[in-house]
């Protein structure tokens, strides 16, 4: 294999697989950004995973090929909408934020399944007719060594899923509405006493780590397991959450983060055909995002800092 | 009208039922009867002693990976690894049990000392990462969690077994299954182990209520500042108490792994014994007694819920929203302590 096929058939998968993590993990920033921790993503993607496959074969005939489009959008409204129990538990009823996240995980998973017995009689749920398909993008899949690598027998959800963190970026950073959220999670209490309303911005940047999970549930059952069951969601939610803390918690970074992880996860798949790979022994691959993730949060890759009120509940009016 | 001590025990029972009456409602919703779905659980539980076998025998992991979330808790520590701690303690059970050959009196308390060991180093290097750089235990735990599965799957197939899903099973010198206990529960796979699990809790009760050791651990876990001014070692206490916990965390593995399966398989997923460990630690109040009885509840529910799908057609996945939404309440009980306290003012 030439270094070229090989790096073709290495950046190829690794866009791909990263492509829901990317999506979910900047879901994750935001709420982190607002003071609350989310250890709820892998439910929610879940949730999004669910909703996707339910609605791509329910309204197949309804929407023809724009199905997985419209599965993924109604996907990331569902859970958005289902986020909202998460920020209840943590925001208003001041509940410990990551126990409230391991019930949303629990919840998630207990709901999917069981609707999924309900509607299908079964563990599992049929194979989508209608998944998202692979793409040459025209024209810039013409550029000679760049074209083949980047641009043909790509997901257009990976763009989408790239574009997302350069808007994640913009919102958080250069916008009024990203510096209240980030003041929110720093020090609330000075926001408060700027006119910010705390609950309400928690609220909504609990909802938006809610809505990108849903799209990157969705977009992993749309392009990689085409179905829902009990093994469709396992890690890529915490996988996410590491590729937050990885990216220090800026949407950018966890986009970097993420790519890095779909790069180990498509190194372990195809190491088998490449040379000097195949002698790794696979676990060392499989650990790999795991182990930089404890590593980086050691120091050893650049100290990373939590926003400083993350976790705590805000009680107005206390010190 | 209502005590502290009243209170701590009126939330987890509130939340328990409104945890149970969701799930009647649910039942409602898609047109089966709550009753019927309550009572065939409860058969599935406590049917026939085979039934009641099979639910103490999950109840055992549960009282261990309960007490470790909850010794954890006590020092002000989320150890959301107890899972990874599970599966490491599990794998070195059934190692050890294979690996050497001794009577029972001597291959016995060494496999399960191995399986403690396992699960104390699982839980060492994220104590000492928190203890040393303040690295937040629940991230470090997550991550060692997948480590630990693959670890022990790559091991299972590479080292242990000649390329095989499962490893041979141990011999009957390492083995906790008890031959009396399965022929009066009608041949359940309920074993020795249960025993171990009781005296766990009693260790964990004895350890934090009756040495000063266990009076630091708590008192870091209230308040580490005024802790480390009263002159104890506080990053010491928290790397103690994540080993202690993963000890308890390595004992729940060798239940599984030596008595109820009797060998370790490459798994495809989580065992999930951890993760309903923190369900039962909160549940408990994170003291030994309640974490016995949340096990005993969870178990119940768990093994309880296998007989619904033949006897009331409900789907085994409704007990998974029950408890969910069970972890939902106790965790906020903020709300059902202001509830109560607005009782306590109109009754007034």
């Amino acid at each position: 294999m030439g270094f070229l096929d090989i790096l073709q058939s290495i950046i190829g998968p690794a866009i791909f697989f990263s492509a829901p993590l990317i999506l979910t993990a900047i879901g994750g920033v935001f709420s982190e950004r607002s003071g609350v921790v989310n250890i709820g993503l892998e439910g929610l993607m879940v949730m999004g995973a669910f909703v996707g496959i339910v609605f791509n074969l329910t309204f197949i005939d309804t929407f023809g090929s724009w199905t997985p489009w419209v599965s993924i959008f109604v996907a990331m409204i569902i859970s958005a909408i289902f986020s909202i129990i998460h920020a209840i538990a943590s925001v208003t009823f001041r509940a410990d934020q990551v126990v409230s996240g391991v019930a949303i995980n629990f919840l998630a998973l207990g709901l999917g399944l069981f609707l999924t017995k309900q509607w299908y009689g079964k563990g599992q749920t049929d194979m989508v007719s209608r998944p998202f398909y692979t793409t040459d993008v025209p024209l810039l899949s013409d550029i000679p060594i760049i074209g083949p690598l980047f641009f043909s027998g790509m997901y257009l959800t990976s763009y989408v899923a790239i574009a997302f963190a350069f808007v994640g970026w913009y919102v958080l950073y250069k916008t009024p509405f990203g510096l209240r959220l980030r003041s929110v999670g720093e020090h609330p209490m000075a926001a408060d006493t700027n006119g910010i309303n705390v609950s309400r911005m928690r609220y909504v940047a609990v909802m938006i780590s809610g809505a990108m999970a849903g799209l990157g549930g969705s977009v992993f059952a749309l392009t990689i397991a085409l179905n829902f069951s009990h093994s469709t969601i396992v890690g890529q939610g915490f996988m996410s959450l590491a590729a937050v803390i990885f990216g220090k918690w800026h949407p950018l970074g966890a986009m970097g983060a993420a790519l890095f992880f779909g790069f180990a996860q498509s190194l372990s798949i195809i190491s088998s055909g490449v040379p000097l790979l195949q002698d790794v022994p696979q676990v060392f691959l499989l650990i790999a995002p795991y182990v930089l993730t404890i590593l980086a949060l050691a120091g050893v890759i650049g100290r990373a800092e939590a926003p400083k009120a993350i976790g705590t509940p805000y009680i107005k009016g206390s010190r | 009208m209502f005590s502290n001590r009243l209170v701590n025990i009126l939330i987890p029972t509130i939340s328990v039922f409104l945890g149970l009456l969701v799930g009647a409602f649910i039942m409602l919703g898609f047109g089966y009867n709550p009753l019927t779905g309550y009572l065939s659980l409860w058969e599935g539980a406590f049917g026939d002693s085979y039934f009641f076998g099979e639910t103490l025998r999950q109840v055992t992991p549960y009282i261990l990976s309960g007490l470790a979330v909850a010794f954890a808790f006590r020092t002000g520590l989320f150890n959301i690894g107890v899972e990874g701690q599970v599966i490491m303690g599990w794998l070195a059970s059934v190692w050890v049990g294979l690996a050497i050959d001794a009577p029972m009196i001597i291959h016995l308390p060494l496999v399960i000392i191995a399986a403690a060991l396992a699960g104390a180093a699982w839980g060492f290097l994220p104590g000492l990462l928190k203890a040393k750089l303040g690295v937040h235990e629940v991230i470090v735990t997550i991550m060692m969690n997948y480590i630990a599965l693959y670890t022990s799957n790559a091991l299972v197939r590479n080292i242990i077994s000649d390329g095989q899903d499962r490893t041979d099973r141990i011999p009957e010198t390492a083995s906790l299954t008890s031959e009396w206990l399965a022929a009066l529960t009608q041949y359940s796979r309920l074993h020795y182990g249960l025993l171990i699990a009781l005296f766990a809790a009693a260790i964990m009760w004895f350890i934090l209520n009756q040495t000063t050791r266990g009076y630091e651990l708590r008192s870091v876990g209230f308040n580490q500042d005024a802790s480390r001014y009263a002159g104890m070692n506080v990053g010491r206490n928290i790397i103690l108490s994540m080993v202690i916990s993963g000890a308890f965390a390595g004992l729940a593995g060798a239940m599984e792994g030596i008595g109820t399966f009797g060998y370790q398989s490459v798994k495809g997923g989580f065992t999930n014994i951890g993760f309903d460990g923190i369900a039962v630690a909160l549940l408990g109040g994170n003291a030994a007694i309640g974490v016995v009885l949340a096990a005993l509840l969870f178990g119940t529910l768990k093994v309880g819920a296998l007989n619904m799908p033949t006897g009331a057609g409900v789907p085994t996945e409704l007990v998974d929203i029950v408890i969910a939404m069970i972890i939902f309440f106790v965790a906020s009980s903020y709300m059902i302590r202001w509830f109560l306290l607005k009782m306590k003012k109109e009754g007034k």
